[in-house]
């Protein structure tokens, strides 16, 4: 799509491959804050990829989820392939429902994304209680609902470097 | 011509069919994930990969730690001199048993040699700093800042002033990870320091103890000391690790519901010592079959 949503009439600018490279990299950051035992911090790398593979499926998908569920295994001390079971998933989902999301409002946007992000963080609790870890309380699935409720506000920040200053004249009326 | 044979132009290349893709990623995940939880031989994979995020996970730290040293240089100094003067008076009080404690060890070499009796390991080993607790929200996990640099290996106990914090369980090249005697995985071999009762201590994973196969009608107390027992070779015997703070007797069970507080801060604390691993050989397990529960958790516990 290259409007900021379907009833904008502004053309977005091509994505930079490096931004969205630099985007995933903070993402990686954030989760990596010590934020460890705060009720609700939303998994940022399951927002910003499910955000990149919504708009640019073809730039981001399964390798890049892979890729970063791993670190985000290696970085959690979680099991391997935790997080990379998910992503991948998470990422083939978006990608897959890309052209219909990007039709919706940006609230409704967030309502189609809550379910994907939700059941990326529920296969991983089924994940880890099939290998006979403890409940680590309700807590645990807050993150996807406030990840969802970020996704109006994510939108506009990393479709930021897209837009274009608006320079009407009777050549561009756009 | 050139022009007439030449590939089409790659309009429609997508690469594999994302449904192959797929399922290729979701089979490898799956075979990490069992591999890693079954058979845990991906050491060398989890280690590469931590090189390259480990520096990634100190810039994220460094937020965090700034804003506590500019706290704590802020804090005031008040509450420095109190805990100075504290730090003193307990140096003070602990110097003659320290001071004589050489003293002490000498004469029970001695002794134990008169006896016959192999000497007892002294305890040594390294200082590390807390990093941060482990995200994981299915365990209980801390990470230091030594590693296979500093020679650690999985295995070694960590302690800090009060009792055992827990086992270090993996080992990356520049940091370690402590998974506390509170995980529910872990596993303690103790004995009541008032009566010399053996059984093991498994973290709960709420912060809490649990001490298991104690019979119902064992003596057991409220604010009775755990130490550990040393049966499992790897943590030396006499480290305090828990106090007794409820014993639940119902005689439909054969053993007694007992909970403990862990004494180290285990959830709280900033410095621990890693002890180094123990040299003596353990004698070789008895063949009989019947499974005493101890030997059985420290092996549990030693191999995690």
């Amino acid at each position: 799509m290259i409007q900021p949503t379907f009833t904008s009439s502004r053309i977005l600018l091509p994505v930079r491959p490096w931004f969205i490279a630099v985007s995933l990299f903070v993402a990686l950051l954030a989760n990596l804050l010590p934020t460890a035992w705060w009720p609700g911090v939303p998994d940022w790398v399951a927002l910003v990829l499910c955000f990149w593979s919504v708009r640019e499926p073809r730039r981001v998908g399964m390798g890049w989820a892979f890729v970063l569920g791993l670190a985000m295994d290696v970085a959690d001390g979680a099991a391997l392939g935790q997080h990379c079971f998910a992503y991948v998933l998470l990422a083939y989902g978006t990608a897959a429902l890309s052209r219909r999301i990007l039709w919706f409002p940006l609230a409704q946007q967030a309502l189609q994304v809550l379910p994907l992000l939700l059941g990326a963080q529920l296969l991983q609790l089924a994940m880890r209680l099939a290998a006979g870890a403890d409940f680590p309380g309700w807590s645990y699935l807050i993150g996807p609902l406030i990840a969802a409720l970020l996704w109006i506000p994510g939108t506009f920040l990393l479709l930021l470097p897209q837009y274009q200053p608006v320079e009407r004249d009777e050549n561009r009326p756009l | 011509m050139a022009g007439i044979d030449h590939a089409p132009p790659p309009f429609f290349k997508r690469g594999p069919a994302p449904l192959a893709l797929l399922t290729f990623y979701l089979a490898i995940s799956l075979a990490l994930f069992v591999v890693d939880l079954r058979v845990q031989s991906l050491g060398l994979l989890r280690q590469s990969v931590a090189l390259v995020v480990d520096p990634v996970q100190r810039v994220a730290q460094m937020p965090g730690s700034l804003i506590d040293h500019a706290l704590a240089y802020l804090g005031d100094l008040q509450e420095m001199r109190a805990e100075n003067t504290r730090l003193k008076e307990s140096q003070l009080l602990t110097a003659p048993n320290l001071l004589r404690l050489e003293h002490l060890e000498v004469e029970n070499e001695r002794l134990r040699r008169l006896l016959a009796v192999r000497e007892r390991e002294k305890a040594g080993g390294q200082v590390a700093r807390i990093l941060y607790t482990a995200r994981d929200p299915f365990s209980r996990r801390v990470v230091i800042d030594k590693g296979q640099m500093a020679g650690l290996v999985a295995g070694q106990p960590a302690i800090d002033e009060a009792g055992v914090v827990g086992q270090v369980t993996r080992v990356f090249p520049f940091s370690a990870e402590i998974t506390l005697i509170t995980d529910k995985n872990q596993a303690v071999p103790v004995q009541i320091a008032r009566s010399g009762q053996r059984s093991v201590v498994f973290g709960r994973g709420d912060g809490q103890l649990d001490l298991r196969y104690i019979p119902a009608n064992a003596d057991v107390r409220i604010g009775d000391l755990l130490v550990t027992s040393g049966l499992d070779g790897i943590f030396l015997p006499g480290f305090p690790v828990a106090r007794v703070t409820a014993v639940e007797r119902d005689s439909a069970y054969a053993f007694a519901r007992i909970a403990a507080t862990p004494l180290a801060g285990v959830e709280n604390f900033a410095e621990v010592m890693v002890i180094a691993p123990r040299q003596e050989a353990l004698p070789p397990p008895p063949p009989a079959p019947d499974r005493h529960p101890a030997p059985h958790a420290a092996k549990k516990a030693g191999n995690p």
